[in-house]
């Protein structure tokens, strides 16, 4: 983070500024992405006017980056109407998108409107791998030629790899892929589970065989040794920090008006359709909650990884306890440095408890849990 | 000596907080903040109130400056800030898009 971010940010945590906002415009897409955590039917989308009142209440509660995404923004037949008035109104606005939609005459109004970035995301630089993806015969050249179309213009574009089974080997080539068309890219072995809970897309992550090769490559990592030592022992300043900026400067809107605090923290806190957003950003129980919460408050405290962890509070909240352990995070730990977390040692503890009460009678391919019933 | 002119670049993002300006470059994306004497310039720069004007009526009266060298300093700095292509400066009126906004929050 620059300094003169580093400054802004930590006058938004003095005075609860949301810095950052994602407001998801639409789950519907043109896409369907094997590992997509949505629901993509329209329950109820707010209206063009709505959303450009949210705009109002969000730059008057100090909202400067505004993350536009889906679901597709491009399918929202108003998306440069909303896009205008955020510009109007002087957001400093990213987008997220698969870009299918976007040809020249786009590409020209988004670098008209002053939009900062586009991020699309590209899962390899093979059709027949990214297109068994997003399940879109063709949609890797269209996204392609969208990125040659916003570059072609001047705008800057980030390509976001997710990281699955599918498509692990790929992404030397969609690194090089976006050298060659000048684009920067991200990478992310992060799959969450659906909105609803369901916890199938995590079967599409990545092994921990892969992950431990992700993260011995130089070339993302820089200096391998110190990327993957084990951690030091948090001093006590080190436990007074926040989790991360969910809820801190920044929270997510979904497109029925519900206000969370990050896109992966699906903990409703309040509606805009009800509530004015200040209100809900400053007042609202749930953030508030979220908001107090600091490393010391953890439940795994005393793991090894505390000090380096990147535990994501969401994700342990999907896990049933917003100030408990994220599994996937403590499997990057382990893949990192080759330690298990204190959550991997109680799991593999409180496994082999269940086998050793398993009565001697019980057929050896019952379920542990059997031995309750 | 012609009058200055200074406009909002509509290309950049800002906003105001506790007082101060932040505001990120349409150019690269770089960020700056503005002083409080700067966020007055900026919120100012209507494209239809000369530079010596906008010293005369806010600058002066909000920071008790001496008006010769506010107006010196207001002019160095529109200038430094067109270079980041923040402010736009004419020595005639810059029309503006009547719903422009500056930023500003409550």
């Amino acid at each position: 983070m620059s300094g003169l971010l580093e400054e802004m940010t930590e006058k938004a945590l003095r005075l609860n500024i949301p810095l950052n906002v994602q407001l998801d415009l639409t789950y519907r897409c043109n896409e369907r992405c094997v590992h997509c955590y949505l629901d993509h039917n329209d329950h109820g989308e707010m209206t063009t006017a709505e959303i450009k009142h949210l705009l109002e209440e969000m730059a008057d509660a100090g909202v400067f980056v505004l993350t536009l995404s889906g679901g597709e923004i491009f399918l929202r037949k108003d998306f440069f109407e909303i896009l205008e008035h955020a510009r109007r109104f002087m957001f400093c606005v990213k987008l997220k998108t698969n870009a299918v939609l976007i040809r020249a005459r786009e590409a020209a109004r988004l670098l008209d409107l002053g939009v900062e970035s586009i991020q699309i995301s590209i899962y390899s630089h093979r059709p027949e791998v990214h297109d068994a993806i997003t399940l879109v015969p063709g949609s890797l050249k269209r996204s392609l030629d969208a990125i040659r179309f916003l570059k072609s213009q001047g705008l800057k574009v980030v390509i976001a790899n997710v990281l699955m089974t599918q498509n692990m080997e790929d992404y030397p080539g969609v690194r090089a892929l976006a050298a060659e068309l000048g684009v920067e890219c991200t990478l992310d072995p992060t799959v969450t589970p659906m909105m609803d809970g369901d916890r199938s897309p995590l079967n599409l992550g990545v092994e921990h065989s892969s992950l431990r090769q992700v993260f011995r490559d130089a070339s993302l990592v820089g200096d391998v040794e110190q990327f993957c030592s084990i951690p030091p022992k948090p001093g006590e300043s080190d436990l007074e920090a926040r989790p991360c900026s969910a809820g801190h400067t920044a929270c997510y809107v979904s497109p029925y008006g519900d206000v969370f605090p990050c896109v992966q923290f699906p903990l409703p806190t309040g509606n805009v359709r009800r509530q004015r957003f200040v209100d809900i950003w400053r007042r609202s129980d749930q953030m508030n909650e979220v908001r107090s919460i600091r490393l010391k408050d953890l439940t795994c405290t005393a793991c090894t990884h505390v000090s380096t962890c990147t535990r994501c509070p969401g994700l342990a909240f999907m896990e049933g306890n917003m100030r408990g352990p994220s599994t996937q995070d403590c499997e990057k730990s382990f893949a990192r440095t080759g330690i298990p977390s204190a959550n991997m040692l109680a799991k593999k503890r409180s496994a082999v408890s269940l086998v050793q009460i398993r009565p001697v009678t019980e057929p050896s391919n019952t379920p542990a849990t059997g031995a309750f019933a | 000596m012609s009058r200055l002119y200074v406009s909002r670049n509509p290309r950049v993002a800002a906003r105001s907080i506790d007082g101060e300006m932040m505001i990120m470059s349409g150019r690269d994306s770089t960020l700056f903040t503005l002083n409080k004497t700067a966020t007055v310039l900026w919120q100012s720069a209507d494209g239809n109130t000369p530079l010596d004007e906008i010293v005369e009526r806010r600058i002066c009266v909000e920071f008790e400056v001496e008006p010769g060298q506010a107006l010196l300093d207001a002019e160095s700095l529109a200038r430094e800030l067109a270079s980041h292509e923040i402010l736009q400066l004419s020595e005639r009126p810059i029309p503006q898009p009547t719903t422009a906004k500056h930023g500003e929050s409550r």
